[in-house]
């Protein structure tokens, strides 16, 4: 840029996750709001002299709308983002998230000025509760509520805890506003300090998340800078400083008690409830634990009010939901509507509907403790009320679209022996009901099952929900619950036609080659890695099933003008 | 140490294993010695710790660390199957290093790039939406250089 003379006249600056990660990577040219996507890095040449130079945009890096084919140059009039209400995530991707600077000129710590200079701790505390704010980290629990519980335990020491564990896999929200708006998160944690009576903090963060480590790390010490952390924080009498605390690699963690056991650097294990960490939590003491996204929305009420922020959402779940949309589904990426919009607007409006324009099956909300919903249930308000009625979670954030070619069997497999995997195994229903159940669903999908086992299923799925003694167990049978509810038919194919209707489930499917489409080019042979494949050049493939590892890299590479590849009920026709 | 409280000490465990790990890629059976003794705890204790955390590895990891997603987003989009497929031409499971100490492979329940799946990470680099195609061509590229490099060093002596 300033080789060019621009030096002066364009700023360029890194941002955060600005949300729509399927068009990746991104650049915006403010203030007119144009959006480039999927830039190479042999474009910017061509953008800096046309657009920033000649002053013409170049359209052909601006985003396509596929129903229409038009090229929509301002990401404000793309579907992904009109149809979103951004609030916390208003300055992901605005803001350059290594500037304090940049996030103070935009309002940021106004908010904890306020709350130090002119509020009593009660008085934070009763803005947060009148906001009706409740607990992104999955559970729901009004904030205010638990603040004010922290705030009435007496001790000499008190804790603050953010919890950005995030174990839960497939979502990413809390890892990206720490990358993308580190300091909002914070100014959140030293409001909740100073409303409890804390002087000390941690952020305990996934091991996996280096970019948000270093991100939040950098914040940290740039905050201190400039009085916003340390001993007597402007001028008001109050002390607090924060630090980072690493996971390392266990789901549980995510949970309070289990958190706090590994900070205190011993084996994350659960603990029965009450007391409640508010009463005694890290060392003994009074500890108040919120998510990531919990801490990010406080900032937003203090400075615009609480009146602007309930008229936002319903009246039980007030503000926005923020979600990490991905699976089959068009647009992936990050997401923030206000609670109670359909799961319809998320998934066709937002998401601009199923990818390849398939069928939509199943939408899962709150990972390995939440339940997947089925198609009529698309209307559904997104709420904690509502969701948890249907059989689901909120969840921390993650929600993830199926199509027909997701087996709703496997889908419960896959979450069960996560949690099965992530079962700390302190207590006998948890770790003998999730390996029972494992097996059940493993005996199913082998082509084995038996009509009375989605009745023994459903049994110990009750034993486990009522008997573990932590969240992780209580709700590692919701999906497997689930999908017995909404996809009882799926589990019947299974079990008495021995087929999987998604073609995934390996025991049920076969591949093959199918003679009169094969040409003959190889591309299957080159790249099975289990040498299952055998035939001459130009001359039709065979697939040994002894050999097969059910890999799919045949069907993969089979040319689009052959599509020789066949998946086929492993029982349909002789083997070769 | 003198002066630091059990609990004082007990919290310093799991971020010194941390950069153990960080600096020699798993925790030796020496570290468990000298970290129990430094903390004043038994071998078991530090063993306990480190063991119910799955980061921690206790094996040294191969050459080339690969790790496949199979997160939700990951698993749903053939991460399964990318993971079947390296496995079988590796000829070692998940948790295992190759016998000539080049691959190591595990799996990896999500690594926040969910919209961009399947995800797999080859010595701490994230590659995106991987199809058997891509991730075949990737190893074969640093087969090949695994292979020049080895040839340039018989050349050098
Ligand atoms: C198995 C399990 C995993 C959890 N994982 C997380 C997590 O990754 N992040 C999180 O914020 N809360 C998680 N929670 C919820 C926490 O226990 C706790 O309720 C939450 O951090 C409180 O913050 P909030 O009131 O702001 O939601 C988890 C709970 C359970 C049972
Ligand atoms: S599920 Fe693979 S990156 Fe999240």
């Amino acid at each position: 840029m300033t080789d060019r003379g621009l030096g002066k006249k364009v700023r360029v600056k890194t941002i955060g996750c600005h949300g729509f990660c399927k068009q990746g990577p991104v650049i915006t040219v403010e203030p007119e709001g144009l959006f480039y996507c999927q830039v190479d890095k042999k474009d910017i040449n061509e953008i800096v002299q046309s657009h920033l130079i000649g002053g013409k945009p170049v359209e052909r890096l601006f985003y396509v709308e596929p129903a229409t084919g038009k090229r929509i140059s301002k990401y404000k009039d793309i579907p992904f983002y009109k149809g979103q209400t951004k609030v916390v995530l208003c300055n992901c991707g605005e803001i350059d998230p290594s500037s304090i600077d940049e996030y103070i000129e935009k309002g940021g710590y106004d908010g904890l000025k306020k709350a130090l200079l002119e509020m009593k701790p009660e008085q934070v505390i009763d803005q947060v509760l009148k906001s009706g704010l409740r607990g992104r980290g999955g559970a729901g629990f009004p904030t205010g509520l638990k603040w004010r519980f922290g705030r009435g335990s007496k001790s000499d020491k008190k804790y603050v805890v953010c919890n950005a564990d995030e174990g839960n896999p497939g979502t990413f929200v809390d890892g990206a506003i720490l990358v993308a708006d580190p300091h909002a998160v914070l100014e959140g944690l030293i409001v909740a300090a100073y409303s409890i009576g804390a002087d000390e903090g941690f952020v305990y963060i996934r091991h996996e998340y280096p970019q948000a480590i270093e991100s939040i790390k950098r914040a940290i010490i740039d905050s201190r800078k400039k009085g916003f952390l340390g001993q007597d924080i402007l001028g008001s009498g109050f002390s607090f400083d924060v630090s980072i605390k690493e996971g390392a690699g266990a789901f549980v963690c995510g949970e309070e008690t289990s958190l706090m056991a590994s900070i205190m650097g011993e084996r994350g294990t659960p603990r029965p409830r009450p007391p409640f960490p508010t009463d005694s939590g890290l060392w003994g003491k009074p500890t108040c634990i919120n998510n990531v996204k919990t801490l990010a929305t406080i900032p937003i009420i203090l400075r615009r009010g609480v009146e602007w922020f309930s008229s936002i959402g319903t009246e039980k779940s007030t503000g926005t939901a923020i979600f990490s949309l991905t699976g089959m589904v068009k647009n992936t990426g990050l997401v923030e509507v206000p609670m109670g919009t359909t799961l319809r607007h998320i998934i066709f409006n937002v998401g601009g509907g199923i990818k390849d324009d398939a069928k939509f099956k199943a939408v899962l909300t709150g990972g390995p403790s939440g339940g997947c919903l089925p198609a009529d249930k698309l209307d559904l308000p997104v709420d904690y009320d509502s969701l948890t009625q249907a059989g689901t979670i909120m969840g921390s954030g993650g929600m993830i679209v199926m199509d027909e070619t997701t087996c709703m069997v496997d889908m419960a497999r896959f979450f069960l022996s996560f949690t099965q995997a992530e079962s700390c195994g302190k207590c006998t229903p948890c770790r003998m009901g999730t390996l029972e159940m494992l097996r059940l669903l493993d005996k199913i999908r082998s082509g084995n099952g038996e009509e009375s086992d989605i009745e023994k299923l459903q049994e110990i799925a009750i034993t486990v929900k009522e008997g573990a003694l932590c969240g992780l167990g209580q709700a590692a049978p919701n999906p497997v619950l689930s999908t017995i509810r909404y996809f009882r038919d799926e589990y019947e194919a299974h079990i008495r036609d021995k087929i999987c209707p998604a073609e995934v489930c390996k025991a049920l499917i076969k591949y093959t080659v199918v003679p009169e489409k094969c040409i003959g080019c190889g591309a299957c042979l080159q790249i099975c890695p289990s040498n299952a494949i055998t035939g001459k050049k130009n001359e039709v493939h065979v697939i040994s099933d002894e050999l097969c590892i059910k890999c799919g890299a045949c069907l993969e590479v089979c040319p689009p003008e052959a599509r020789a590849i066949d998946k086929i009920p492993a029982h349909e026709g002789a083997g070769h | 140490m003198q002066g630091l409280s059990r609990a004082d000490l007990a919290e310093q465990v799991i971020p010194s294993l941390q950069e153990i790990q960080e600096r020699l890629g798993y925790i030796p059976r020496e570290a468990i010695t000298w970290l129990a003794d430094k903390f004043h705890l038994s071998e078991q204790e530090i063993y306990g710790v480190a063991s119910f955390y799955s980061n921690f590895r206790f094996t040294p990891p191969g050459k080339h660390h690969l790790r496949i997603c199979l997160g939700t987003a990951c698993h749903l989009q053939g991460g399964d199957r990318l993971l079947a497929a390296t496995s079988e031409r590796l000829g070692i499971k998940p948790g295992e290093t190759t016998p000539d100490g080049l691959y190591s492979l595990e799996r990896v329940a999500c690594v926040g790039c969910c919209a961009l799946a399947p995800n797999i990470v080859l010595d701490g680099e994230v590659f995106s939406r991987t199809t058997q195609q891509s991730l075949k061509q990737l190893l074969d590229s640093i087969d090949r250089q695994d292979k020049g490099a080895k040839k340039s060093e018989e050349g050098s002596q």
